[in-house]
């Protein structure tokens, strides 16, 4: 049997935690997005919360995180549930997973994309301006995909550590492939070999991520000359 | 609706998880660095018989998620009958893989060592090689470069990167609750579970990994100052 007739359970749950990683990744790509551009408005109403955002949210362990979203949402969704005399409502893992990761992750984003912003040079706004773009087409024609370039190596960054990050969803019983590799070892007393093979099916993702990501940064460096040695 | 009184009813118990997760992430930094630096140079050695294990070694490390490095260590290794018979004949270091704390400072020095190597590894091969040009001039033997070039010039230029991967470690030691540890979370998840109230266990916790964050933060600013003040842009007089 294919590792005990476990098999196909830790393979749904591998399918779970990447369903987890990459819809916790658009958020987290859209919250940075939102973050930087606050960041670099210059007002002061709204640099001050994302700034505060930032430093809040990577200054917090994400299980912690995760814990205050799984708990203080379900209290909070019973109260509101209670005022409004619905049903019961359960806060499912999965929700709070991606809530927690994406929103955390946006804190890192948020960094990743503002320095990626600033290292275009402002001469090329400038000329966008010139040429009678409107602001969109300056951020959409210029900005945006240069801004892409410079923030690679950081998303690529990102995305590995906020992969390992999910493992912890399994600690508030979403069914990931932990879980599943958890229960597994119990039944069959062979935890070690479980555990094993959850491993190499996150090394399978970490390592695919690298090479895709070398390969797109390479793309998204056309046109830009490198020194030779 | 915040009630400080759960707060301050068991700010004991926050402080004992305090010291705990101290404990935990100062001895296994320590170890983590200790363990590294040998490491990092056999990493950056030519010789495939050196740097292919080291190699391997970060690779499994740092593409794994570090609650399933303690859940291998804590509950996996359980699985071989020779670790039960080491357990059942009490072979005192056998038997130190049952204590969830020794279980937990060895996953996280070890995965906090994988990091550390691929950083030290990284600020070796950006030495400026003048530097060791110049070494090889004065007639140093290879040692004698590494230990009194080398390895100050990139454990220097490593500040930077390595303050981040202690701030890292802080929040990455909150997994130690996985293994009945109570740590600073583990204190929070007992004070959740007497009084049902998320927000404040946890809450609180979260205040306290904070301001240890900025606290390491505020130690790593002072330490570049004072180890890597030649480095940094050179101040200019304000024109009058």
């Amino acid at each position: 049997m294919f590792l005990d007739g476990y098999g196909p359970a830790i393979l749904d749950g591998a399918w779970v935690t990447l369903r987890l990683a990459l819809l916790s990744l658009c958020l987290a790509f859209a919250a940075g997005l939102a973050g930087a551009a606050a960041k670099l408005s210059g007002t002061r109403i709204l640099v001050w919360p994302a700034t505060a955002y930032s430093t809040l949210f990577r200054g917090v362990p994400d299980l912690v995180m995760m814990l205050i979203v799984f708990y203080g949402g379900q209290v909070m969704v019973n109260q509101v549930t209670d005022a409004l005399e619905w049903d019961y409502v359960d806060l499912s893992p999965f929700i709070a997973g991606v809530l927690t990761i994406g929103v955390i992750f946006g804190a890192y984003f948020t960094e990743t994309f503002r320095g990626a912003f600033l290292a275009v040079p402002a001469g090329q706004m400038e000329a966008g301006r010139a040429y009678g773009m409107t602001s969109l087409q300056v951020f959409m024609r210029i900005l945006f995909p240069q801004m892409l370039r410079h923030a690679l190596p950081g998303i690529g960054n990102n995305w590995l550590v906020l992969v390992k990050s999910t493992a912890i969803v399994s600690m508030i019983g979403l069914a990931d492939m932990n879980f599943v590799a958890d229960q597994a070892g119990r039944t069959t007393h062979q935890p070690f070999l479980f555990y094993m093979v959850v491993c190499l099916l996150y090394l399978c993702v970490t390592s695919v991520s690298s090479w895709t990501l070398h390969r797109l940064e390479r793309r998204y460096s056309v046109g830009v000359r490198h020194a030779e040695f | 609706m915040f009630e400080f009184e759960i707060i301050t009813e068991n700010f004991s118990s926050y402080l004992d998880g305090m010291w705990l997760t101290a404990q935990l992430v100062g001895i296994a930094l320590a170890a983590g660095l200790v363990m590294a630096v040998p490491l990092a140079v056999m990493r950056v050695s030519n010789n495939p018989f050196l740097y292919r294990p080291v190699w391997l070694y970060t690779y499994f490390f740092r593409g794994t998620p570090m609650l399933i490095q303690l859940l291998v260590v804590y509950y996996g290794l359980a699985q071989f009958q020779w670790m039960q018979d080491a357990w059942e004949a009490q072979s005192p270091f056998w038997l130190l893989f049952r204590e969830p704390f020794f279980c937990a400072l060895l996953a996280f020095a070890v995965n906090t060592c994988a990091y550390t190597v691929e950083i030290l590894a990284g600020s070796i091969r950006s030495i400026p090689h003048g530097e060791i040009e110049a070494a090889q001039a004065m007639g140093m033997t290879p040692f004698t470069r590494l230990r009194r070039i080398t390895l100050p010039s990139a454990l220097r230029r490593s500040i930077p990167a390595y303050s981040n991967e202690v701030i890292f470690m802080l929040q990455g030691s909150a997994i130690a609750s996985a293994v009945t540890l109570v740590d600073i979370t583990g204190a929070a998840r007992d004070v959740y579970s007497r009084h049902f109230a998320p927000f404040e266990a946890f809450v609180f916790a979260g205040l306290i990994y904070l301001l240890m964050t900025f606290a390491i933060v505020g130690l790593f600013r002072l330490a570049e100052q004072r180890w890597l003040a030649h480095l940094m842009p050179r101040k200019t007089q304000a024109a009058h």
